[in-house]
């Protein structure tokens, strides 16, 4: 019976009949004429407006949307301070970390970002990147074994970070590097994936102070500090 | 007694003669539906739209306290759980919603599957089911990105590391996803943003268009064999139909789904006071190393998946079969929209659906305890046993030794402890010969890497004597080459004394 109370008001009023009557007396008689009616153009003029309006507001948007991909500057990587040459005993491979040069306060831990190092002897050294090249996650060093092993999948690579088993399709990442004044620097700021490996340092870059050219392969400004030094 | 009700009545028509919605809820939730939908089979849909105002509910009170930064969501986590009031059973009942919501989602998608609810004219409400799916799984996977602890930082890493397999766009996409160069604050921000406004504003849309649908075109009648689906026909035949058997929905039908849906709640309630929340794992210091990242259940299958694909597949795979698998779903109902809806007249289709069940459910179970992946600890925490160090020679106990420093446990068990990745060696020597366990050792291969380079050879050799005295009780490989070498040795004489002991002669 509360139903039948509730459906009640409903019929009397029947709003929707209301404004159908209404409607119908402001149309044109002939629906032709209403379709080339000057309304009907102001219509279309405003929606075309709006069309050039969005379109307008579409590029900060997208702009917005892709900078972190497209934005040079927010993607620079950088030359880092690792630590000095001793602090890595010849032969062996430690973990070091580094705060990530683009970065924010609110990032937190996230913006210390781990690395191995591997002095093989003298000023000649590797760094891996601590993301296994099959799904990045963090390979440990066994140095028992001379082997880095990733708790994922099982990735398995070398003391030189060859791969040596398991699904990765490649050896560890590594990060270009140079020593300066006894201070290993290497050039970093990316999570290395396979779409990017690694950051390619400039080709040029002023050095203030003599550096010491090794290892890493193809990289010029190894030659040009060497000259300077 | 009469005036309150009066009073009330009146309350509620000024609100209808206003709104005009009262009518249209009543004429839907009473709409006749065909009787023999009345039926346990019919409450899943149902039963996730509960689930999904639940978790509507009680992820808005998790945003009352969480921090979406990289620094404090994870200390913010902890908040909730130790400092606020009964916080820890929010996150809980949140964290077991969206399970209880993937495998509510799945069984629906099930049923409507079997019952060919699919084919004309509900083709389009499949369809957009299959988008709900998707985003449902969208939901699972940012949520766990938002729990952001070990699992998560590195879980975003395995995303990022898909993604940056895609051919040219690769590095722009993990860009995109991660929101800068690495997983920090612009990443946390992004999940937030999609799990917490873009997701639910298209789940809510859709449901709304699938409810829609589902009103609009009537619910998918009981199947019967040989009741063949015609788009010519089906129409009239659904309406003769609901004319005939007609239910009102509410409350002839909808007690079910209300009686389901109750003890769903009271299920994930009970899940959540019993096991708790979900995590957070250590905090998301990508410094701390120490660290097993696992995907939440959902995506453990997905997990097992890349683990047991041979590298050189894995790229096309991951970049074809999402493309393959969601392309099919979609196309189901537009290929098989007409004919037989019965289960038993379709035995391709229970057929598939018993193969995808059970591989989803072995690599689910895979997924769970990672028979693929090095046990890191296993070298420095599982004893060598006893048994296999009794009798045994000085130089064998130092193999053993050299077994455990070496990692070897690691990948392989014996005892019954240590990893899976390769073979258990508790009867190795009865498969290999000592020169074939040298060469394995030394070489590697077969997905093992070579030890040629950790080894000294006094430690080769004492590492396989001990690998030579485990062949369970069998005996153990002889090469037969040597065999028959050893053979045709000519025994010396017993008595002959040494020639060399007799240093001047």
């Amino acid at each position: 019976m509360m139903e039948e109370e509730a459906m009640n008001p409903n019929e009397p009023l029947a709003p929707g009949a209301e404004i159908a009557a209404e409607s119908t007396a402001e149309q044109p008689q002939n629906p032709a004429e209403a379709a080339h009616s000057r309304r009907a153009f102001l219509f279309k003029l405003a929606v075309a407006l709006n069309g050039a309006v969005g379109a307008l507001l579409a590029v900060p948007i997208i702009g917005y949307l892709l900078g972190p991909a497209f934005s040079k500057r927010a993607n620079q990587s950088a030359w880092i301070h690792l630590g000095r040459v001793e602090d890595f005993p010849q032969g062996q491979i430690r973990l070091a970390s580094f705060r990530n040069p683009a970065t924010t306060h609110w990032d937190g831990e996230t913006g210390d970002i781990p690395c191995w190092v591997r002095r093989i002897s003298g000023n000649s050294f590797q760094v891996f990147a601590i993301n296994c090249a099959h799904l990045g996650c963090p390979v440990r060093w066994f140095p028992q074994s001379r082997l880095f092993l990733c708790p994922c999948h099982g990735g398995v690579y070398y003391e030189d970070g060859s791969r040596a088993s398991g699904p990765p399709q490649r050896g560890l990442f590594q990060y270009a590097h140079k020593v300066v004044n006894g201070n290993l620097m290497i050039y970093a700021g990316k999570m290395p994936t396979l779409a990017a490996p690694y950051a390619q340092p400039p080709l040029t870059q002023i050095q203030p102070s003599s550096a010491t050219a090794n290892g890493a392969k193809s990289i010029a400004v190894h030659d040009a500090s060497g000259r300077n030094a | 007694m009469a005036a309150p009700k009066k009073r009330a009545s009146a309350l509620y028509n000024w609100f209808e003669t206003r709104l005009g919605l009262g009518a249209p809820i009543m004429e839907a939730a009473e709409h006749p539906v065909p009787a023999n939908t009345s039926s346990w089979w019919y409450v899943f849909g149902s039963a996730a739209a509960v689930i999904l105002v639940l978790q509507v509910v009680t992820g808005i009170l998790l945003a009352l306290v969480y921090s979406p930064t990289a620094g404090d969501a994870w200390y913010s986590l902890q908040f909730i759980d130790h400092n606020v009031a009964l916080g820890w059973f929010l996150r809980a009942m949140h964290g077991w919603g969206s399970d209880f919501m993937v495998a509510i989602v799945l069984i629906h998608l099930v049923q409507v599957f079997m019952f060919g609810a699919y084919k004309f004219p509900r083709e389009l409400t499949w369809i957009v089911g299959v988008f709900l799916l998707l985003l449902t799984l969208a939901m699972a996977f940012t949520g766990q990105a938002l729990r952001f602890d070990q699992d998560a930082y590195w879980g975003l890493g395995i995303g990022a590391s898909i993604l940056s397999r895609v051919p040219w766009a690769g590095g722009a996409l993990v860009d995109l996803l991660l929101g800068g160069p690495i997983i920090a604050g612009p990443t946390l921000s992004r999940f937030f943003t999609l799990h917490v406004f873009i997701l639910p504003g298209l789940i809510l849309s859709l449901v709304g268009l699938h409810v829609w649908m589902v009103l609009r075109l009537g619910i998918n009648e009981w199947p019967m064999p040989g009741r063949l689906v015609s788009k010519k026909t089906y129409m009239q035949e659904y309406h003769s139909l609901t004319k005939k058997t007609g239910i009102p929905f509410v409350p002839e039908a909808a007690w079910k789904d209300a009686l389901f849906a109750a003890a769903i709640v009271l299920s994930i309630m009970a899940c959540a006071l019993w096991f708790g929340p979900f995590g957070p794992s250590g905090q998301p210091n990508p410094t701390i190393i120490q660290t097993v990242p696992k995907p939440d259940l959902p995506f453990l299958w997905i997990y097992a998946v890349l683990a047991y694909l041979p590298p050189a597949m894995e790229t096309p795979f991951i970049l074809i079969a999402p493309v393959v698998i969601i392309g099919a779903m979609l196309a189901l109902p537009l290929v098989f929209g007409e004919g037989e809806k019965h289960w038993s007249r379709r035995p391709a289709a229970v057929l598939m659906v018993a193969v995808i069940a059970v591989t989803l459910g072995v690599f689910t179970h895979l997924g769970m305890y990672t028979p693929w992946s090095p046990k890191m600890n296993a070298w420095s925490s599982d004893p060598v046993p006893a048994a296999y160090l009794r009798d045994r020679t000085p130089l064998e106990r130092e193999g053993a030794i050299v077994f455990q420093n070496k990692q070897c446990r690691n990948c392989h068990s014996i005892g019954g402890a240590g990893g899976m990745r390769g073979p258990a060696l508790d009867d190795i020597a009865s498969r290999m010969t000592e020169d074939q366990i040298i060469r394995q050792v030394l070489q590697g291969g077969g997905n093992m890497p070579a030890y040629g380079n950790s080894l000294t050879p006094a430690e080769t050799t004492a590492l396989v004597h001990f690998l030579l005295t485990l062949h369970g009780n069998r005996p153990a490989a002889v090469n037969a080459t040597r065999k028959l070498t050893m053979h045709e040795r000519l025994p010396l004489p017993p008595e002959q004394p040494a020639p060399a002991a007799h240093g001047g002669t």
